[in-house]
């Protein structure tokens, strides 16, 4: 996994293709209202594109890209977004996750809805994206004993 | 015992393909899933979506408004058992920083 030298070839192909990879995860993501998507498969493309860099350059070099750290707490802050939509809207005087009470500035309850799904899928493909780097990096952990 | 496990998965490979050879045509409007009205005689919950989907959220994928609105319990559910495995596999694969 920690191969200190990676050919540059695979470097700034894997770079590109993860690039490509991340801008087609968020296509998914925020055309789910159109098409076929949504945060679950949005998040796992999100997923693909870190691993992808982290098989290509190695657990340290790809720290920058995401921080092995940062699994839990972008997951827990997914896992927010969409419970947080859910008590905002509770406080607003709906029930939980009535899209309606949304606080959104100047909408009907039709477009509450629309923004509101919008949110909680970015909060879905947060949290998915998160999780399945998580189990990758602790997955490819070094072993203790060397 | 391998003759045993060959025999079992070929009854259920036969079982499946008799079943499958019986399913109504895709698009079929007359077949029971596709009507308005459940054998039952009850309303059917898939037409309801499909008549209030886009009115409710202006979206036009009705699996979305279905699967975030309808159901948005259900998916909050669903993102939390995600986020509890992968909390469940990094604690109990991490090594130990002591």
């Amino acid at each position: 996994m920690n191969a200190p030298v990676t050919s540059p070839i695979i470097r700034v192909a894997c770079r590109s293709v993860a690039r490509l990879i991340q801008v087609f995860a968020i296509y998914v993501i925020f055309h789910g209202h159109y098409s076929p998507g949504g945060g679950f498969q949005g998040g796992a493309l999100l997923a693909a594109a870190v691993i992808l860099i982290r098989i290509a350059e190695g657990r340290v070099g790809s720290q920058r890209e995401f921080p092995s750290g940062g699994a839990l707490l972008l997951g827990s802050l997914g896992v927010l977004i969409f419970a947080g939509v859910g008590f905002i809207d509770l406080l607003a005087g709906g029930n939980f996750l009535q899209y309606e009470f949304t606080p959104l500035p100047e909408m009907t309850a039709a477009k509450a809805h629309y923004w509101s799904i919008l949110i909680i899928e970015i909060g879905v493909g947060l949290a998915v994206m998160a999780v399945l780097v998580g189990i990758f990096d602790v997955l490819m952990e070094k072993p203790a004993d060397d | 015992m391998k003759v045993l496990q060959f025999i079992l998965l070929a009854g259920f490979l036969g079982v499946m393909v008799f079943a499958s050879l019986r399913l109504p045509p895709v698009g079929d409007a007359t077949s029971p899933m596709n009507r308005d009205v459940s054998p039952a005689g009850t309303p059917v919950a898939g037409s309801h979506y499909i008549r209030n989907a886009y009115p409710d959220a202006h979206t036009d994928n009705i699996v979305t408004v279905v699967l975030a609105d309808y159901r948005g319990f259900d998916t909050l559910g669903e993102t939390i058992v995600v986020f509890a495995a992968g909390v469940a596999c990094i604690l109990i694969l991490r090594r130990s920083k002591a």
